[in-house]
């Protein structure tokens, strides 16, 4: 495939990775990497964090360096976004009516922030890119109340960054506890104490009703009736697949681009998704799943790089999930499904302060499905490998645990 | 190729040692270390591939590739 052009569109972590899988795994013709913004290919998940804070300027946040372009001998796109993609023509179309032609196409186009839904004049955001952060820090900087609406990881990690900057900060998410679709009560409610003890307002199990007013002075309608002011809103209740330049590209959109086990479209055996806009048909699950993890966008690539130059070899998708979230001094960690399924032992003190522990979760059957660690790599490590073996029984690797943090936790010898 | 590892980034998300294990290694609280094939910062000829694999899967940019050998100007 010496001569083939592969077209990746999209230059987040996902669209970089990829175009630096293709090269590892042999391609040896063009790579073109489409971006929509004009900034060189950043990363993201600081943006809620040390970008917000302030004490990262955006160089730290760099997914390319000059010398990984080269090694890669990548062709940046930047600045101008894909419109529509041709696929009976095999042909990317720009915003600047520039024409690619492909031999294979990624769609790495990502997400976008789901709207907000309350309007008000202004002072109201939603963040997911540096544009975005950028908006909001010109509003914190005026000072005042802030609320955050949502308690994912979005909201709750800036909510955190937020209330460190030392503004009055309220948390507002109408599920009981933070980060609630990613694990139990059993991690949430410390999560939400250590928010408290941080000093911020929490409002979990309450929705909004409107929001009016402009920066500065905004109100906040709640649904049990409470009404908060703000100088600024920020609304994190999750994204949505950018897909909308696909609509009459003829590909199945459903939920982002419905792709096979090998993550190529079902429509196009030259068009692939990785990220956020891929919908993928995981052998595990019955129907296509979609995952808006780094750690997913980031292997998917590697796993479409592979089917691309090794046609031969397909090989179906099917990670393991991992997602981690910096809130305070929590550094959470979460692999596999910590959510689901009734059954859990925490090995570990999370209400500490600081924490070290981690809540080891198990099926119907007494094998292990999940790990959350806060402050403790070890653990999650461990049970990544041990999930990635499979069928590991429960009681067994909880005593490993119990034996590995009775190590770590032993007084030092003096 | 050089590499490192940056202590202070690395948050332990285990990736480099999961999919390069004889390059990278764990301490006792699952933070990176290199190992004795990387210890002396320079990557085994042929591994160039595996030590960009690392650097590409860590959420914390922890993992500090040198595409250049500087210091191998003999």
């Amino acid at each position: 495939m010496s001569s083939q052009t592969v077209v990746v569109v999209g230059s987040s972590v996902g669209g970089v990775r990829t175009a630096q899988a293709l090269r590892r795994e042999g391609h040896v013709g063009r790579i073109v990497l489409v971006g929509e913004e004009s900034t060189e290919p950043y990363d993201k998940p600081p943006l809620s964090k040390q970008y917000l804070a302030g004490e990262w300027a955006l160089d730290r946040l760099a997914l390319l360096t000059p010398e990984a372009i080269a090694a890669a001998d990548l062709e940046l796109r930047l600045g101008v976004a894909a419109v529509r993609l041709d696929v009976a023509a095999s042909q990317v179309v720009l915003a600047d009516g520039a024409v690619l032609d492909y031999d294979h196409v990624v769609i790495a186009t990502g997400a976008v922030a789901r709207p907000s839904p309350w309007q008000a004049g202004s002072g109201v955001h939603v963040i997911r890119t540096l544009a975005d952060v950028d908006g909001l820090r010109a509003d914190l900087a005026a000072g005042g109340p802030v609320v955050v609406v949502g308690g994912g990881v979005i909201g709750a990690e800036a909510a955190a960054t937020i209330r460190t900057l030392g503004h009055e900060v309220t948390v507002v998410d109408p599920l009981a506890t933070p980060l609630a679709r990613l694990v139990g009560p059993e991690v949430g409610r410390p999560l939400e104490e250590l928010h408290r003890r941080r000093g911020v307002d929490t409002r979990f199990g309450v929705g909004v009703e409107g929001i009016d007013g402009s920066a500065g002075n905004l109100t906040v309608r709640l649904t049990d009736g409470a009404v908060l002011t703000a100088a600024t809103v920020l609304v994190g209740i999750g994204a949505v697949p950018n897909d909308a330049w696909l609509a009459d590209s003829g590909l199945l959109i459903d939920n982002g681009v419905v792709c096979d086990r090998y993550c190529r479209a079902v429509d196009s055996d030259h068009v692939w998704a990785v990220g956020d806009v891929a919908r993928w048909q995981d052998p595990r699950y019955p129907a296509e799943v979609r995952v808006e993890h780094w750690t997913n966008a980031v292997e998917q690539g590697a796993a479409v790089a592979h089917n691309i130059v090794h046609a031969e070899d397909l090989q179906p998708y099917s990670p393991l999930e991992y997602v981690w979230s910096d809130q305070y001094d929590w550094k959470l960690q979460i692999v596999g499904h910590a959510s689901r399924g009734g059954r859990f032992e925490v090995v570990g003190d999370l209400s500490a302060d600081p924490a070290k522990a981690a809540v080891l979760y198990a099926d119907d059957d007494g094998l292990l499905t999940g790990v959350v660690a806060v402050n403790w790599p070890k653990p999650l490590v461990t049970g990544r490998r041990a999930l990635n073996a499979g069928a590991t029984d429960f009681e067994e690797f909880v005593a490993q645990i119990r034996a590995l943090f009775a190590k770590v936790s032993a007084p030092a010898a003096p | 190729m050089k590499v490192q590892i940056d202590s202070k980034l690395c948050q332990g998300h285990g990736r480099c040692y999961d999919l390069a294990p004889d390059l990278f290694g764990e301490d006792d609280e699952g933070y990176a270390t290199l190992t004795p094939l990387t210890a002396d910062g320079n990557v085994p000829d042929g591994r160039e591939g595996d030590t960009r694999l690392a650097a590409a899967n860590c959420p914390e940019s922890a993992v500090l590739v040198f595409e250049e050998a500087v210091n191998d100007r003999r």
